[in-house]
């Protein structure tokens, strides 16, 4: 099967900072994924270019996190072809007939280009977090330190938390943890975003402040996978949505055309459920 | 035919080392009570007790914890007697007199787990809500009753880990009561390597059976453990 | 009391101190060094390696120490042509040899599974972001999972070397006469139980007190506290499980 991941150019075009041509960041082929005998993706394609903001929506039990997770491959795929950057990931067959990633250097090239936030934020907590943030890019990239701590002041006073960079993820609330979580990802200057349901661990009255980050990501132009059950945030932020339904797309389109008019039936009934 | 002889023979070895071994269990169990006992004075003072008490009970802990349990059997053993003689020389006796070595055996084990099964009571005193003891004390209850009646029956069961921790503790501490020359279950063993120049296969026997002991001991703590669970379990 | 007594008593014992000093440091890092191994095994997941290891902790923690040493002593004596043979008797007739080995391996039973239990307390999602940024195996071993399970790990070891440094007396039953052993025999001789026991009572308590310090000035130093405003460093406490 040969496919084109071209959107019309007109589509990517009216969005600041991205060229008037697509350039295609992610792209996932014909995907499986089965843990033990229940097969959660059954035969996923899509592709994301660049500026493009794709939110992944399903109820519970979709593989929409399972998605997520093989862009990064903390699950590795049973089948299929996964594109970062225009990277395919090569895999090996291991003794056991699973898959497992063939090249640990380009394994670690293609994770530092698709950062990972994740729904229970995950900072590290024996380091302060201003040294979350410049663990990677100091100790995987090894890029020079100072300019790393330069760089991560910038980046926490991006997301409001410049206060706090010597407190320790133990003593900050919920949302201010998932902001540094986010500041985190940015500092090894990803291609791509990925969230993994990044507001569903929170307090309802901390959720805002996570997304408010977010939207001004979407709006620099950067390319972002969401997972997520915001609908406001799919319909008024992302570009693009994919709904997923037990392991299949089951649609997908532009995010405004998509709310306004579902094309199936259980998308409507997932958006009429999601606003009750 | 040689092992079968040794162990299980008309003369064999098997019967007096199983009778050490219940000289060792004998000797545990009553170090444990001892060790409780004194334990509990321990919690006590440290968790009622005013700062004379609480200092006092926090310089037992302290020497207890730093010193090794032998030096402490030592004293016993010695010291027992020492005193002992004193008395017998006022009372007009003369000569040496020993002091029992399973009572110094007791005494010495007690003392060596007092401060730990201190350490377990006040763990388990401090995880009763207070709410409790207001609600017994609202209810007319005086201290002992309060204690018999609330406090015990549940400190019982938050203290069970921590006593199975001690028992095990207890239980290989015994072995160092061979030294004073009790003859329980190393000792035994000590004693048919030396007439048989059988070591290894002495020790090896004496291996299984502290084995079997503290495995065989350590299930039932686990049995006590569920079973003390139940009030709590739902449906 | 006796002040000259005493005294010299005090100058007798601590000529046991470096024999003392000696056992519990050997016997500590080697009994660390295999701590280790013992804890990668069981953790492992592979069976050929987990279960012997498994066994080993078994029958470690589930017997005495004092019958592991005499077992090591006396019981492999019986088996000296072999030994010989092997070139190996020099060592197993060696009372220090055989005290420190017997040590070494009891400390790696309970020690290892105070290091399996501070791996286990590493968060797994602390993991996962660590492999999501793109850390290998070793980098992740060294940066996140070590340290955090180090400091969990802490208090525990500090508590077994402890007990170590308190186990070390067991040698004198195997005729060293470290300072439980002069002890000891001197009671032995003067039957002044009292005024020998606070004199070695002493010296022990001087040592696991330096010990504790170390280990909770250790803990201080790694545990995560903000860089302008220290805390005080931590008092002595003598609270903590029986190991």
């Amino acid at each position: 099967m040969t496919a084109t991941h071209a959107l019309p150019p007109q589509a990517a075009a009216t969005r600041n900072g991205t060229p008037p041509w697509p350039v295609e960041k992610i792209a996932v082929l014909d995907l499986h994924k089965s843990f033990g005998s229940i097969e959660v993706l059954k035969g996923i394609s899509f592709t994301a270019n660049q500026g493009d903001v794709v939110a992944i929506l399903g109820s519970s039990g979709s593989g929409k996190s399972t998605l997520l997770r093989c862009v990064n491959f903390l699950e590795t795929p049973d089948a299929g072809e996964i594109i970062v950057c225009g990277e395919n990931v090569r895999m090996r067959r291991r003794r056991d007939g699973r898959q497992a990633p063939a090249d640990p250097a380009q394994l670690t090239r293609v994770r530092t280009r698709a950062s990972m936030v994740f729904q229970s934020f995950n900072l590290w907590p024996h380091m302060t977090i201003l040294e979350n943030v410049i663990e990677a890019p100091v100790h995987v990239q090894r890029r020079p330190r100072k300019d790393c701590i330069e760089e991560a002041e910038a980046l926490l006073d991006k997301v409001g938390l410049a206060a706090k960079r010597h407190e320790y993820p133990a003593v900050l609330s919920g949302g201010q943890q998932q902001r540094a979580a986010i500041a985190r990802a940015l500092a090894s200057h990803p291609e791509v975003l990925l969230f993994d349901e990044p507001t569903s661990a929170l307090d309802p009255e901390l959720v805002g402040e996570v997304l408010k980050v977010m939207r001004a990501l979407a709006e620099e132009g950067r390319t972002m996978l969401v997972v997520t059950h915001e609908m406001g945030f799919a319909r008024h932020v992302s570009t693009r949505s994919l709904f997923l339904h037990q392991g299949r797309v089951e649609e997908e389109g532009a995010s405004a055309e998509m709310f306004a008019h579902p094309r199936t039936d259980r998308f409507r009934q997932f958006i009429q459920r999601s606003q009750s | 035919m040689h092992l079968f002889d040794l162990f299980l023979g008309p003369d064999g070895w098997g019967v007096p080392l199983l009778a050490a071994a219940l000289m060792t269990v004998a000797l545990s169990i009553s170090g444990l009570a001892v060790g409780a006992l004194l334990g509990a004075l321990l919690a006590y003072a440290r968790i009622a007790g005013g700062l004379l008490a609480r200092t006092a009970a926090d310089a037992v802990t302290t020497v207890l914890r730093g010193v090794p349990d032998l030096l402490v059997i030592y004293l016993f053993y010695f010291g027992g007697s020492q005193i002992l003689s004193w008395i017998g020389n006022a009372a007009g006796y003369d000569g040496f007199i020993g002091l029992p070595v399973f009572l110094t055996g007791v005494l010495a084990l007690g003392v060596v787990s007092a401060a730990y099964q201190a350490e377990v009571f006040r763990g388990a005193f401090t995880v009763i809500p207070r709410g409790q003891i207001e609600s017994a004390r609202a209810a007319g209850m005086g201290s002992l009753l309060m204690f018999r009646r609330v406090l015990a029956p549940q400190m019982i069961r938050h203290a069970l880990p921590g006593l199975g921790n001690v028992w095990q503790l207890i239980l290989k501490d015994s072995a160092l009561i061979s030294v004073i020359g009790l003859v329980e279950l190393l000792r035994a063993a000590q004693v048919g390597a030396g007439s048989t120049r059988e070591p290894f296969l002495f020790y090896s026997a004496a291996l299984l059976l502290y084995l079997a002991i503290t495995s065989l001991s350590g299930q039932a703590f686990r049995w006590a453990e569920i079973r003390s669970l139940r009030p709590f379990r739902r449906g | 009391m006796d002040l000259s007594f005493m005294q010299a008593t005090l100058l007798t014992l601590l000529g046991g101190l470096p024999l003392t000093l000696h056992l519990t440091a050997s016997s500590i890092l080697l009994g660390g060094a295999g701590a280790l191994v013992l804890a990668l095994m069981r953790t492992s997941g592979i069976v050929l390696l987990s279960a012997p290891a498994r066994a080993y902790v078994f029958v470690f923690r589930g017997t005495p120490l004092l019958i592991q040493l005499f077992m090591i002593y006396y019981g492999l004596g019986q088996f000296r042509p072999a030994l010989q043979d092997l070139g190996l008797w020099s060592f197993f007739r060696d009372p220090y040899f055989c005290a420190v080995l017997a040590m070494a391996m009891n400390t790696a039973a309970y020690s290892s599974e105070i290091i399996r239990g501070g791996l286990a307390s590493v968060p797994p999602g602390a993991l996962e972001a660590a492999s999501a940024c793109g850390m290998r195996p070793l980098m992740r071993l060294r940066r996140i999972v070590l340290p955090l399970a180090i400091r969990q790990a802490l208090p525990a070891y500090g508590n077994e070397l402890v007990l170590m440094a308190k186990a070390t007396s067991l040698a004198s039953t195997i005729t060293l006469m470290e300072v439980t052993g002069l002890a000891g025999k001197m009671i032995a001789q003067t039957y002044r139980a009292v005024e020998i026991f606070a004199c070695a009572g002493l010296i022990y308590l001087a040592l696991t007190l330096i010990l504790t310090r170390a280990v909770l000035l250790l803990e201080w130093w790694l545990s995560p506290r903000r860089p302008r405003r220290q805390p005080a460093p931590p008092t002595i406490c003598t609270t903590g499980e029986p190991a």
